[in-house]
């Protein structure tokens, strides 16, 4: 219908402004000579966002595939396309792409969307599983990449959540330097001490829309792990559940307790003050991903760098409410999220595309990649190399990863994470009880799981 | 009423609208009909509903009807377009023109320079000026009313992005009406002073009556702009919460966090039937101005 | 001067600090942070240092998307401005059938067609007639949704002046086209003047068309780039945008300053029966 639909209404504006095209003209494509062609996209841009990943597909990944194509007699033409936007704005230009038929060759995707494109068609499932990269991507990583049981693409990329926590002020506050708390209470009570300590904030821990899907991966859903309970069983959402009853407990025992800053929630920058107040030595305990030591605290390029990481920043995992209650009786949880790779199934040389996405996911490759940018890839043969002198992203790799739990990838899913979201921020503020934040959760899933089927 | 002093004649004159209206019926009308009958359907751009999306007459409406986002999100638009532009912008704008009116030198060139700079800068630049001067710790604002740690996107945003789209868009109501009161008759405004009528006075039985034509061409425009203005979006998200969810922010997230087109269309069409009926309230109130325009206003005043 | 008159002209200049406050209060950022080395969100004086221009300089998407938002705006001020201000006068001065209400309409479907829900309509429109990654594509659609409200604004330019020079040029025998390049266009340049500036604004401003419509880094206007000086994270790199922004905002603000001083810059304004 759509097609239809589409094709109908273009007749008319064409009809209609035919005049006005005759006289510009189309498009400015040319073609290349009889090579074929192909393109990456990425939400990277060099001298911008993610600007390493764009200068390694131009700089390593593209000439480098042509020379090896030409040994082999193949001309190919491979062009990049970067972008640097939000994550919803890059997702929304694609699915219109892809919606249209066309779009780029090699599609870069946040691993959470790999459902929704694929229940769209706008993924197929790999063409096989003869690579020998699968030898080295563990099995719960490649589920990045997963829907219903097929790969659509391969995960190059993944991350874990850990508390981060500032050494000094534990020091000051008379707490351990290597700290591992194995319950929320544990948590709490580091909080309390924290409390004591002028010009401090405890902890913490992202609650509201403001903080976007940060509130969800590194707040409730981290915290709901740690319950035992995930938001979607496979079969259905799981609502006002106990588990997330106790999930919003534990924002009320922080935010009505005075452990953490219910204000800085709401701020739209928010989380980048809460970076800054880590930074800065006003903040005791932070929820985040690796990216917070790569990009943020990073004392070589972090957008709020600390001289003395090293030697001040301390991690730990995220402990289950109280020892064994973690998702599959576990003492300690995480959350992942991570990107993917795939191609584009209206690509003209699909074949060719898919040996550039071997070529790009290929040991060699990665390596390239995150030279001079460790963090932590999908290949544990890489991850070996090139974490080694990274104690917090080896710690991430080796201890986090086993354990770690992934988001369902459903076209549902931004909504219902904004729902998570409210429901969060509405005990942060004090204006919502856990049971009836909870409450006000599972109607509002009434109405986006009724709008979506 | 217009008469053909060129002497274009109908066929001319058809030419020279044709290219206009060729491009507006290709690139305005066509796919704002296609995004009526969009919103007629569940279409998604993701997701089940992506490949095969089903019509669904007016449950898009029923939905956006029954929903209290919806409500409230229309609520919060109209305090916008209350506060912001009928009360703010029009008469910060008027109240400018008046006192500037007739002065010639650096101070007014210097008054319209600035105000016209808050209309023409690119609004991603304008909403981090924004953020940096109500910044909570570190805000000029906060430094100089001496209070620091007011979080004024938070504890006033609703107050705080009425103020803010008052500076946005004052500009354009200030040059409307600098171009209106030229065309008031000063011979008028001396007679009316001379028979001893207060400033209040002279504005209120010589000034507007003479510009009302003006004035609802302002209401109209500036109502519909701010109607459709995205701009709080970059300084506050929507937030906190769904505090500033305008109308225009809630199409965005519907459309582009949650991906739900069909019901973005829908609920776009709804917007417009609104500005329907604010445009036909200004232009019911200018056509009684066409009537015989004082005995109708003395009749309507007993 | 009597008291009540130095009373009120205190009032007058007291309101008129107040209006200079206020309009340029918000603007001191723009003015300090570009400066300053490490800058922060507050507005404080900087350690001066023109650091942040070098490293934008170097950037080579910086100044060339600004050189694409010159020909999008260029393109697209050019395309109103002269469309807007022929269907105007022809509509003030010839009556067609349905004049009024058809003006209304556009004014209003506007509003959808600049909204975020028409997005789908108009990439596939604008993909059926191979108009992605092109700029003219972007300047097409964007002059789609600022007509009607240029036209608007112009016919209360053309109705409002006078006939009679028409009417006289006439009876000299100029030909009507004639008449229109001599004697209209002159007569409302102020209005021409203010409408370009207008959508030029318009488009400057204007992320999300060129953004879904453009692929090549090298189309890209400063309305998109400006968006790529986020880190992953999404965290702005002040340092960047602020100095970014400044140079940004300077075309506009000159082209501003130099129609302002050579056409003047106002309306006639007010809808005429």
């Amino acid at each position: 219908m759509q097609k239809l639909t589409r094709r109908a209404t273009a007749l008319a504006a064409v009809a209609g402004t035919g005049l006005v095209l005759a006289a510009c003209g189309g498009s400015d494509s040319d073609g290349a000579g009889g090579a074929a062609e192909l393109t990456i996209s990425a939400n990277a841009v060099s001298g911008g966002k993610n600007t390493e990943e764009a200068e390694w597909i131009e700089e390593w990944v593209i000439p480098r595939f042509e020379a090896a194509q030409a040994e082999a007699g193949v001309e190919v033409d491979v062009s990049f396309e970067p972008s640097g936007v939000d994550d919803e704005q890059f997702k929304t230009r694609l699915a219109l792409d892809l919606q249209a038929g066309s779009g780029p060759d090699i599609l870069t995707l946040d691993g959470i969307w790999v459902g929704e494109f694929a229940q769209a068609g706008y993924v197929e499932p790999l063409p096989g599983l003869d690579w020998e990269g699968w030898d080295h991507i563990p099995e719960a990583v490649a589920q990045l990449a997963a829907y219903e049981g097929e790969l659509y693409g391969i995960p190059w990329g993944t991350d874990g959540r850990v508390l981060f926590y500032n050494k000094e002020l534990f020091a000051e506050a008379g707490l351990p330097a290597e700290w591992q708390p194995g319950s929320w209470a544990d948590v709490l009570d580091a909080a309390e001490a924290l409390a004591g300590l002028d010009g401090v904030t405890p902890l913490q821990l992202n609650a509201g829309t403001a903080m976007g899907e940060a509130t969800t991966m590194q707040g409730v859903l981290p915290l709901l792990a740690g319950t035992g309970e995930e938001i979607h069983d496979g079969q259905d959402w799981t609502g006002a559940s106990p588990g997330l009853t106790r999930t919003l407990q534990l924002y009320e025992d922080v935010y009505g307790g005075g452990l953490g800053d219910p204000v800085l929630q709401q701020e739209a920058q928010g989380r980048d003050r809460s970076f800054e107040q880590f930074a800065a030595g006003e903040l005791g305990i932070l929820v985040e991903g690796d990216y917070f030591w790569r990009s943020v605290v990073n004392p070589e390029g972090g957008t709020a760098p600390m001289e003395n990481r090293d030697d001040a920043v301390g991690w730990a995992l995220i402990p289950a409410a109280e020892p064994g209650t973690g998702i599959a009786g576990q003492d300690f949880v995480s959350m992942s999220g991570g990107s993917v790779r795939a191609v584009n199934p209206a690509s003209e040389d699909a074949e060719l595309a898919y040996e550039l996405l071997t070529f790009m996911n290929s040991a060699e490759a990665i390596t390239a990649a995150v030279e001079g940018d460790a963090r932590i890839t999908a290949r544990t043969d890489v991850n070996e190399q090139v974490l080694a002198d990274d104690p917090m992203l080896s710690f991430v790799a080796d201890e986090v990863l086993p354990l770690t739990t992934y988001r369902p990838p459903l076209a549902e899913y931004p909504q219902v994470s904004v729902l998570l979201q409210e429901a969060a921020g509405a005990v942060a503020a004090g204006d919502s009880s856990p049971a009836d934040a909870a409450r006000d959760y599972e109607e509002g899933l009434g109405e986006v799981a009724g709008g979506a089927d | 009423m217009p008469t053909d002093a060129a002497g274009l004649g109908r066929r001319r004159a058809a030419a020279f609208v044709a290219p206009a209206l060729l491009l507006i019926a290709g690139f305005l009308v066509l796919p704002a009909l296609w995004t009526v009958y969009l919103g007629a359907t569940d279409y998604r751009l993701t997701g089940l509903a992506a490949a095969e999306p089903e019509f669904t007459g007016l449950d898009n409406v029923r939905r956006a009807l029954d929903e209290d986002s919806f409500t409230h999100s229309l609520g919060l638009t109209l305090q916008f377009v209350v506060g912001s532009a009928v009360l703010g912008q029009a008469v910060l704008g008027f109240a400018i023109a008046w006192l500037l009116r007739g002065r010639r030198g650096v101070l007014r060139r210097l008054v319209e320079a600035l105000v016209l700079l808050a209309w023409i800068l690119p609004g991603s630049v304008v909403a981090f000026l924004w953020i940096a001067l109500l910044d909570r710790n570190d805000g000029t604002l906060n430094g100089l009313l001496g209070t620091p740690g007011t979080a004024w996107l938070v504890e006033h945003p609703m107050a705080s992005i009425i103020v803010f789209n008052i500076w946005r868009g004052t500009a354009f109501s200030m040059m409307l009406y600098a171009a209106a009161l030229g065309t008031v008759s000063p011979t008028q405004l001396e007679t009316a002073r001379l028979a001893g009528a207060s400033g209040w006075q002279q504005l209120r039985d010589v000034v507007f009556p003479a510009i009302r034509g003006h004035v609802l061409t302002n209401l109209l425009l500036i109502s519909l702009w701010t109607f459709n203005d995205f701009t709080p979006f970059l300084l506050t998200g929507g937030g906190p919460s769904d505090e500033t969810e305008i109308m225009p922010v809630f199409i965005y997230k519907t459309a582009l966090f949650n991906g739900e087109l069909g019901y973005g269309a829908a609920l776009s069409v709804l917007m417009l039937l609104v500005n329907l009926v604010i445009a036909l309230v200004y232009v019911r109130l200018l056509r009684q101005r066409a009537r015989p325009a004082k005995a109708a206003e003395r009749g309507a005043e007993r | 001067m009597t008291p009540a008159r130095a009373v009120r002209v205190v009032v007058r200049y007291t309101f008129v600090c107040a209006v200079l406050g206020f309009f340029t209060l918000p603007l001191l950022w723009l003015a300090f942070a570009p400066f300053d080395r490490d800058p922060s969100i507050a507005a404080s004086l900087p350690q001066f240092t023109l650091h942040n221009f070098r490293e934008l300089l170097d950037n080579e998407q910086a100044l060339r998307s600004l050189r694409n938002s010159l020909v999008l705006a260029a393109g697209t001020g050019g395309i109103v401005v002269t469309l807007a201000a022929a269907a105007a006068y022809a509509l003030s001065r010839v009556r067609l059938p349905g004049r009024d209400g058809l003006l209304y309409a556009l004014l209003l479907l506007s509003s959808i067609v600049t909204g975020t829900a028409a997005m789908v309509p108009l990439f596939n429109l604008a993909y059926e007639l191979d108009l992605i990654d092109s700029q003219l594509g972007v300047i097409l659609v964007l002059s789609g949704g600022l007509l009607p409200s240029a036209i608007f604004i112009l016919k209360d330019f053309t109705d409002t002046t006078p006939r009679s020079y028409e009417e006289s040029a006439r009876v000299f025998g100029a030909s009507p086209l004639q008449i229109v390049a001599h004697i209209v266009v002159p007569l409302i340049r102020p209005g021409l003047a203010t409408i370009a500036v207008w959508s030029v604004a318009q488009v400057w401003g204007n992320f999300l068309i060129p953004f879904l419509l453009l692929r090549s880094p090298e189309k890209s206007p400063a309305a998109v780039v400006m968006y790529t000086f986020y880190t992953e994270g999404g965290q702005p790199d002040l340092a960047l945008i602020s100095t970014f922004s400044l140079l940004y905002s300077l075309p506009v603000v000159v082209m501003f300053l130099f129609v302002s001083s050579r056409y003047g810059f106002r309306f006639h304004g007010g809808i005429k029966h």
